[in-house]
Parts: C-alpha cells; structure tokens; sequence
C-alpha cells in the first residue's frame, strides 16, 4: 500500500532502530512522552518497545480525546439520547465509553436512536434525511477533527438546517502539554509531537516548549519508520545539547498549518474559559465551545443540558497513567475491575487508550511468558 | 428451587456485542447456555457436535443469519445460509448431506426479494450435492423483524480418518490458512453504504468442504484440527484454539495473505484485519511431518491457490496469540472486544 509500506520497511527499521542504539547514551534514563494517542497504538501495535534499548523510556501522552473525557460530559450527551425524538450520532470511538448509566451503545441497546457516523457531515446528511428529529452530534477530538465540526456547522448555518446541533467537546493540545509540563511529579526529557493535529495548528505553537521549557519536540508520523526516527531525532538534539522543534511528518505537517481550518475554527469557535479533563482536573482556555454566531446549533444551549459531574471512582488512577506518572499496569485496577471489556477509566475504552493498547498488545505477553514450560 | 448449574453470566442485558462473536459471545455461551444446557460437559464447544446413531457417528450443527443487507457483492443471506452450516460441518470434519432451513420473515417483503434468496439458497445447496430436507417459516409483523432472518441445521457423515480436537495440537505443529482474510466483513461494512467508502471487494462465501476433503486426503493422519474463522475473525479463533489446548500459537504478521482494499479500508478505519470475519476460509492446524503435503494438496485444489502457513504452534506464553513483526518486535493477538467500530480520532 503506497505510502504505508515505504515506512514499515524491514530494511529500514533496523538500521534505525541500530542507529538509536548507537545514539543513545547507556549511562543516562530517556522519558519520552508520545503525547498523542495514535502514536501509543502505533507503539503497541508494531511491537516498537522491542527495537528501542531499554534505556529509552516511552511514556504515553494526555492525547487520545475520548480518554480525557469526563464522564459527566457523556452523560450530559446521552441525557439527549433519551428523548425519543433525538438522532444521537457521534464517531465509533465514543460508542463503547462508558457513562454513569451505561455506554452509547448500551443506550441504543435499550431503544435510544444512536448511530455510528463517520463524520460530523454525515450527521448532517442524516439531518437533511430526518426533518422531524433532531440531530445531535457528539464532537470529540483535538484540532484534528475540530475544523471538520466547523466546516459542516458552517454548512448547516448556510443551509438553514435547523434540526442540527453540535455538542462540543472539542479540545486542545497545547494547554494539556502545558498542564503536564507544570505537573510536579512529572520528568519528561523530550516530547514525540502530535502528527494529526499539527496538521491543523502547524509547528509554531510548540516552540515555547523548546525555547522556555528547554525540552526538544519532533512532530512525528504514524508508521514505524516514523516514530523510530522520530526517536533518533530527539537523541540528536539531547546528545548535542540542543533543544528545537523539528517536523519529520514534512510529508503531511505544513510548518504553518493548514490556514483554511483554521480561519473556519475561529469562526465556528470560541475558547471556554475552562475546562474539565478527566485525570487532569479544570485547564483553563482547553476547550472549544461553540460561537455566538452559531449558538442555534448548540445543543448545550438547544437542550436542557444538566451539567453532571462526575468523580471518577477513587480506585482508578486515570489522571497518574494519562499524565504518564505511573504505567498502565500500575494502576490497581489494571486488569481486574478494569479491563477492554469491562472498562471503567475510558483509558481502557479506546484503543488509542495507553491501557487499552497495553493490555491488548503487551500486558498478557508480559505475564504469559513468565509461566514455566 | 435446587441448586441448579452456576450461572457466571453476569450482565444485565444483550447486547450487539454478544452476538460478534468474540469475548462477550463466549461469556454468554459458557457461563449461560453451555452451564444449563449442555450440563458440566467438559469438551471444547465446538461448531457442531459429533454424535453416534446406530453405531453411526454423524455431526450436527445450526446457524442463523441475520446479515444486513440482505445482498452483497459477492453474495446473499440465502447463500449464505448453506455454505455456513455446511462450513461448520466441514471443519468439524464432516460432509453435510442434508440441511432444514427456517425462515423467519417480516410482513411487508418484497415477494421477489424471498424468491431471490430461496433460489440463491437452491444453487449453493446443489453445488456440495446437500440436500434440502424441509424447513419452516414464520412472519412477524411489519417492523418487528429486519426483512429476514433464515436458520439452516445440518447433519453430516464424518470423513473417514479425521479425528479432530484442539487438545491432539503440539508444539511444532503448522498453522495453515485457506486464504487472504478479511474480505466478507469488509464487504459487508462497505455495503452497508454507512461509510461513504467503495472499494472492488467481494464476500469470500463459499463452500470449504472441497479443499477439507483435499486436506483430509492428503494429510489426514497429521490433521489436528480445523475451524472457519467467521465473526470475531482469525485472532478470535486462534485465540480459542489456543486455549483449548493450552498452548501458543505464534503468527508471522507479513505471511497473512490480505487484499490490499481490506487493508486500505481496515488502516482508514483502524481495524485489525485478524478480526474481521470471513466466510469462505478456513484454518487448520497440522503435524509438521505432514504440512507440506497439507500444503500442496489446498494449494493444487480450485479456490485454494491462496492457502499458505501463517505460523506455528508453541508451547508458551500458553493460551495466547503471539504475532510476530517483520522488525523482530511481538505483539499480543487477542480476541475481538465488543463490535468492530471504525475509529476516527
């Protein structure tokens, strides 16, 4: 498959991994935080712990957007399900996460009118098809998704469609990096940059992680090859004393961004004073709320929203894992009461979660391979 | 009330997921049905059942279809139907002879649409020689059923010299496929028209029973065991076969033969092809002495030019599915969790 298969070549792989190898110093520990979750599937999936020295340490990131969730915002969104006059529509990686009262598919499994789309514009489609329900789409997602959320409310305001409406929680990536940086019991020596978002927010606004935080920063891809020399990358600028933001997603990244999707977020957008993130507790100006221009198609102002909050139960130690202070399994739940199947952190739920992803592609291996023959 | 069979099932209501056939399907079938059913039977569930009439040993076996939509490319529910009952039949070892078929149809179908799929069913029951033996059918009102829903049971002779069960597996023993995976779900999810996304892709169902009767000539002495992987896909059934036995199975992620639309499509979505479902395939596990000869007979006979050896088996980590990368890295294979969803951000 072009474009995929140039960067999980054999060949390639390891003469990176070899050249990591070389690079990195035996004397010294190396953190590196992944800060976004395709990055820790990506990890897993393509076994690349196994290629790295075991020096070099890969803590996994606050960017996996259905995992900071709340869990009161998806009950706020599914107390719109129940009227049976909604369409409750959101992407397949909200499906499974679990609410106080069940997930949204468990909802749709007693009755409620819940569909996987695969994008905000086909919920859109589904509101022209539907003109006596009303549609509500349940947005997640960092800058990534957010201009696609824009885009079709855009669309939505020009065609009049009125039984439209958008329940924002869309988030955004630098003021969670600057809520780990400012965590107390966090080390982290450099950071493997988002892929997707940058796409969006370009590579500018990390450059205070650089130059004030003295941390390096590579914008890296998806593939193998990305991340290991990704990786390299970073061990360069920490052998020669450097600290910068560097682009190895040239093929994608524009240092700029894409300006475009910016201009429709500032439109369809506003910044919510604060925010809540599950693990994280309130970061102020992290979330995107919907503009006046566009407060028609709010569905916080459209329903009657009731503002749950919700504790995440004492026992779950989401917001240590999510901050990468502690590993997946080190949580006393890992694994017992919480697992992909019966997830209680919505870090098991997605498979871009650093547990889901641990348990699903190391943790049994760990475990298994300790059973004398 | 006696004490009757410990119930382990747990979970307050059905849903989609107990029905994909992966971790939750099998919560339900071993902690609700197999325990007030099927009594403290001991024996692996298998897909059917082996019994013995008059000193004859037949196996028998059910499945429903409830596929949406009803037709698609490289198929329909009424195909469908015979070739997955009589798929059941053939790994299990058996030649399917005669099925009974129920159709369950909601009011208001299209007369020409049952037509279709009872002579799709006709033609795909006349290809293995099965016979169709009777049936029933029932309707339900209008909106209490989805178009239609068909069940087909079958029995089948046993084929002479094939004894299999996952506990008869080795470490050394071969993993063979019959070919490339994935091709029926992603058929299937793109036909569902939900995704905006085409692709030249066809559903793989088909009858396997002429490359297991193939197989079982070839190398039925080394034949230790054989199953379809359908829904929950290749990871979910490897994964019970590995814990039938209590041993590994470790797979070479760059042997599995996958089209490249099912890879574009599951890399798009985020799916794993290992637990996409297959109609048309199956795997087998085989004595090392035996696997080339296993091998060659798939490969020479039509509609398994495709068949290769995906792995081995092992001893450890036991009850688990390693993969192997081509950068010498591992990963653990598990079973499908909950549905297949596409995964966006």
């Amino acid at each position: 498959m072009k474009y995929v298969d140039e960067f999980r070549e054999p060949e390639l792989i390891a003469r990176t991994s070899e050249e990591i190898r070389r690079l990195a110093d035996p004397r010294r520990h190396y953190r590196f935080m992944e800060v976004c979750g395709g990055h820790t599937h990506a990890i897993y999936r393509f076994g690349l712990k196994d290629l790295l020295p075991p020096n070099i340490e890969l803590v996994h990131g606050p960017g996996c957007p259905v995992c900071v969730l709340p869990m009161g915002r998806i009950d706020d969104g599914l107390s719109m399900a129940a009227s049976s006059d909604v369409i409750f529509t959101a992407f397949g990686d909200m499906m499974r996460v679990p609410g106080t009262h069940g997930s949204p598919l468990e909802y749709k499994a007693r009755g409620a009118d819940v569909r996987i789309v695969y994008s905000p514009a086909d919920a859109l489609k589904l509101a022209r098809a539907n003109p006596d329900r009303q549609v509500m789409f349940f947005a997640i997602g960092f800058e990534t998704t957010a201009p696609s959320t824009a885009l079709t409310l855009m669309r939505a305001k020009a065609e009049r469609i009125r039984n439209f409406s958008v329940f924002s929680n869309h988030v955004t990536i630098i003021p969670a990096i600057r809520a780990i940086l400012d965590s107390p019991d966090m080390r982290i020596d450099a950071f493997i940059g988002p892929g997707h978002v940058s796409t969006v927010i370009g590579c500018r606004p990390y450059e205070w992680i650089a130059r004030h935080e003295g941390k390096p920063l590579v914008v890296s891809g998806f593939e193998p090859l990305d991340v290991l020399q990704s990786v390299a990358m970073l061990l360069v600028q920490l052998q020669r004393g450097e600290a910068k933001v560097e682009n190895q997603y040239r093929r994608v990244v524009p240092w700029e961004g894409n300006r475009a999707a910016l201009k429709a977020m500032a439109e369809v957008f506003t910044l919510r004073s604060y925010f809540e993130w599950r693990g994280m507790g309130f970061i102020s100006q992290s979330a995107l709320a919907l503009s006046e221009a566009y407060a028609e198609w709010d569905a916080e102002k459209r329903f009657q929203v009731p503002g749950i909050r919700v504790t995440d139960p004492k026992a779950a130690q989401c917001g240590e894992v999510l901050k990468g202070v502690l590993k997946p399994a080190q949580c006393k739940l890992f694994g017992k009461e919480c697992t992909p199947e019966r997830p209680i952190g919505a870090l098991m739920v997605s498979s871009e979660g650093s547990c889901a992803a641990y348990y699903q592609y190391e943790y049994r291996k760990s475990q298994l391979v300790s059973i004398p023959a | 009330m006696g004490a009757g069979p410990k119930i382990r099932f747990r979970d307050a209501q059905i849903e989609m997921a107990h029905g994909a056939g992966g971790k939750a399907s099998r919560r339900l079938i071993e902690g609700l049905f197999a325990p007030i059913l099927c009594g403290a039977s001991a024996e692996p569930l298998g897909d059917a059942a082996h019994i013995s009439l008059n000193g004859t040993r037949l196996a028998i076996t059910a499945d429903s279809f409830v596929v949406s939509p009803l037709s698609f490319p490289g198929g329909s529910i009424g195909e469908l139907a015979v070739n997955g009952t009589v798929n059941d039949l053939a790994v299990s070892g058996a030649r399917a002879e005669t099925l009974v078929v129920t159709y369950v149809l909601e009011a208001g179908l299209p007369t020409e649409i049952l037509e279709r799929e009872v002579r799709a069913m006709g033609r795909a029951a006349r290809a293995p020689g099965v016979a169709i033996a009777g049936g029933d059918t029932k309707v339900v009102e209008h909106g209490k059923a989805d178009r239609m829903y068909i069940t087909t049971a079958g029995v089948g002779r046993l084929i002479p010299g094939v004894e299999c069960s996952a506990r008869s597996a080795r470490p050394g023993d071969a993993v063979l496929l019959s070919g490339p995976i994935g091709d029926h779900g992603i058929t299937i999810l793109l036909a569902r028209g939900e995704l905006d996304l085409e692709a030249d892709l066809c559903s793989d169902t088909r009858p396997v029973l002429p490359l297991v009767e193939a197989l079982a000539q070839a190398a039925a002495p080394g034949l230790r065991w054989m199953r379809d992987p359908t829904r929950g896909g290749v990871a979910t059934t490897l994964n019970e076969f590995a814990r039938d036995c209590g041993l590994s199975v470790f797979i070479e992620e760059h042997r599995l033969p996958v089209r490249e639309a099912v890879r574009g499509a599951c890399e798009l979505l985020g799916l794993d092809p290992l637990h996409i479902a297959n109609e048309g395939q199956f795997l087998a596990v085989v004595a090392p002495e035996y696997q080339e000869r296993a091998l060659e007979a798939l490969q020479r006979t039509p509609g398994g030019e495709g068949a290769c050896i995906i792995g081995e088996v092992r001893q450890e980590p036991a009850c688990a599915v390693v993969s192997g990368t081509p950068y010498g890295g591992s990963r653990i294979v598990d079973m499908l969790v909950g549905d297949p969803l596409p995964r966006i951000c």
